[in-house]
């Protein structure tokens, strides 16, 4: 799987409360949760994520399991987040959601174009090549599927 | 030799194995969309799998007319399912759990990030979204990595007026957020044996703070003690010799009174370093500290006297509300000026029942003082119910008394 966008730089811990306050939560909306996304951290932040790669610092998405936090981020148009680690139960739900995680502490320059192929296993950025983890096989397979929704669908 | 997160997962650390699940719970918050992923799924009709709970805790009961909806979708296709649902006022998630249907041994996995509560009874449980949820609904099993493991290993007893909250907070504050991140935390060692469930269920429960994947215990006979009590007979889990990780060590005779301060479950500094921040809220509750233990606890403290800012207590469940109304516990909640919430999650998530105005602070019981989290433009300091009891007196952040 491969893709590309304009690096969106983050901070290292950001919750899931900050990705998308728990006041928002109560619906079934996605606009809903997109137009909210990242309010508490930066309430201009949202129209900048359309075409976005977010590179962030360790530990992206701790604290709640909410799932509406890996919708926001889709629904405003991220394309992958890349990380030097990520909250075990919001990397779980980014690819069961089919949106694409990188592990890698890539330093960020806000702006700049950021291309990455997940099978292969690369992130290019700022000229250079990174070399990255592949996924596990059974992630890849969620993913390539577009989710795990998709994945059952095709598998029952 | 293994760790327990081997033993139960029946891998070594590393392997991605999948397993079936014995008890898969669900809440009014990830509920709604676990029901949505489930029929995308294609998933119709639930068949008589046992060990499915959905629990009403987040909101409950129903804030508003759009809650009321989602929610009423929910109960009525829990309630024609083979699963048991918990309505509004039942109680917790994981308190509803730890009540008797969790067991050493098991897998358990919870649609909720605090599921990792019940790894106090030496099962393996963790949190995960809601599509994994329904997946789980949809196959009743899920897929897993065998995680290492970090070895907490206790000595000691707590003295004073050191709760095991406190001993939560200073492994979280010497982890950090991520510090224990897809790994397992194995609490270990001789101090263990003094700690009771609910002391014990208080240390898994910060487990993720620390990003853990569970926070487990071996069963022992203060387990099976809990569970006959609760009509279950089970064995205890014996310790093998294993490698850990990491090790930490900690003496429960050094724990002093801790809080978290805003906004982060890793920034702990000892209640003497902030006595004085004046305060607008005192929450007591929670998944973490809402036990009827936590109750009498507080009720001992505050008996015969009266809290000086308003201190909302929300029993984690109808069974323990039950027993602080028949041991006269709320009586003593009550007469000191304090209100009461439906068993549940109260304020802890800023829905409902206690939001925080601009500028408000609040000591709270909680596990979560995450920036915004019980209200906008609030702030949230985490401590014991004893630090919680004296500081409802004060009016202002304050040391617990002795007794």
């Amino acid at each position: 799987m491969q893709g590309k966008g304009m690096a969106v730089c983050l901070p290292a811990d950001i919750d899931t409360d900050l990705v998308i306050a728990g006041r928002y939560l109560r619906t079934k909306d996605r606009s809903v949760w997109a137009a909210h996304v990242f309010e508490d951290l930066d309430p201009v932040l949202a129209p900048r994520l359309k075409g976005a790669v977010i590179v962030a610092g360790k530990n992206f998405g701790c604290g709640s399991s909410r799932e509406q936090a890996v919708h926001a981020l889709r629904e405003a148009g991220v394309v992958a987040v890349i990380a030097p680690s990520f909250a075990r139960i919001f990397f779980r739900n980014a690819i069961n959601i089919g949106l694409p995680l990188i592990e890698l502490d890539l330093s960020c320059d806000d702006g700049c174009p950021v291309a990455f192929d997940l099978s292969d296993g690369w992130v290019d950025a700022g000229g250079k090549r990174y070399t990255v983890r592949p996924l596990s096989s059974r992630m890849q397979a969620i993913l390539g599927a577009g989710g795990l929704v998709e994945y059952w669908r095709a598998h029952r | 030799m293994s760790t327990l997160s081997e033993q139960i997962l029946g891998a070594a650390e590393g392997e991605y194995v999948d397993r079936k699940v014995n008890k898969a719970f669900a809440h009014d918050g990830t509920g709604v969309l676990a029901l949505e992923a489930w029929r995308n799924m294609g998933g119709d009709r639930l068949g008589k799998e046992t060990g499915y709970h959905i629990q009403f805790d987040h909101i409950a009961p129903a804030n508003n007319s759009t809650t009321a909806t989602l929610q009423h979708e929910l109960r009525d296709f829990a309630k024609r399912s083979s699963m048991q649902f918990s309505d509004i006022g039942c109680g917790i998630c994981h308190q509803l759990m730890a009540e008797g249907a969790v067991l050493p041994g098991e897998i358990v996995v919870g649609a909720d990030s605090h599921s990792v509560t019940l790894g106090a009874f030496g099962a393996f449980a963790t949190g995960v979204g809601a599509t994994d949820m329904a997946a789980i609904w949809l196959t009743g099993e899920t897929w897993f990595r065998v995680p290492e493991s970090l070895g907490a290993h206790l000595t000691g007893k707590l003295t004073g007026v050191a709760e095991a909250k406190d001993l939560a907070l200073a492994y979280v504050g010497k982890l950090g957020t991520d510090g224990a991140t897809y790994r397992a935390l194995e609490f270990i060692g001789e101090g263990v044996r003094h700690l009771s469930m609910d002391e014990r269920l208080v240390l898994s429960n910060l487990s993720v703070e620390a990003g853990a994947k569970a926070g487990l215990f071996y069963a022992d006979d203060v387990t099976l003690r809990y569970l006959k009590e609760h009509g279950k007979d089970a064995t205890v889990q014996e310790h093998q010799d294993c490698s850990y990780r990491q090790e930490l060590d900690f003496d429960l005779a050094d724990i002093v009174p801790l809080v978290a301060i805003p906004h982060r479950v890793d920034t702990v500094k000892p209640v003497d370093a902030v006595t004085g921040i004046s305060i607008d809220q005192v929450f007591v509750g929670t998944c973490t500290n809402g036990r009827y233990s936590d109750l009498a606890r507080f009720a001992r403290l505050v008996r015969g006297r009266k809290v000086a800012v308003r201190t909302i207590v929300v029993p984690a469940s109808a069974a323990v509300l039950e027993k602080a109304i028949r041991t006269g516990v709320l009586a003593d909640i009550i007469g000191s000026g304090c209100t009461i919430g439906t068993p549940g999650c109260g304020p802890c998530l800023g829905y409902h029942m206690g939001v925080l105005g601009d500028g408000e602070v609040c000591l709270s019981t909680a596990n979560r003082n995450f920036k915004n989290r019980m209200g906008v433009g609030g702030e949230i300091y985490l401590g014991s119910v004893a630090t919680a009891a004296a500081s409802a007196l004060a009016g202002e952040i304050a040391s617990p008394e002795a007794g």
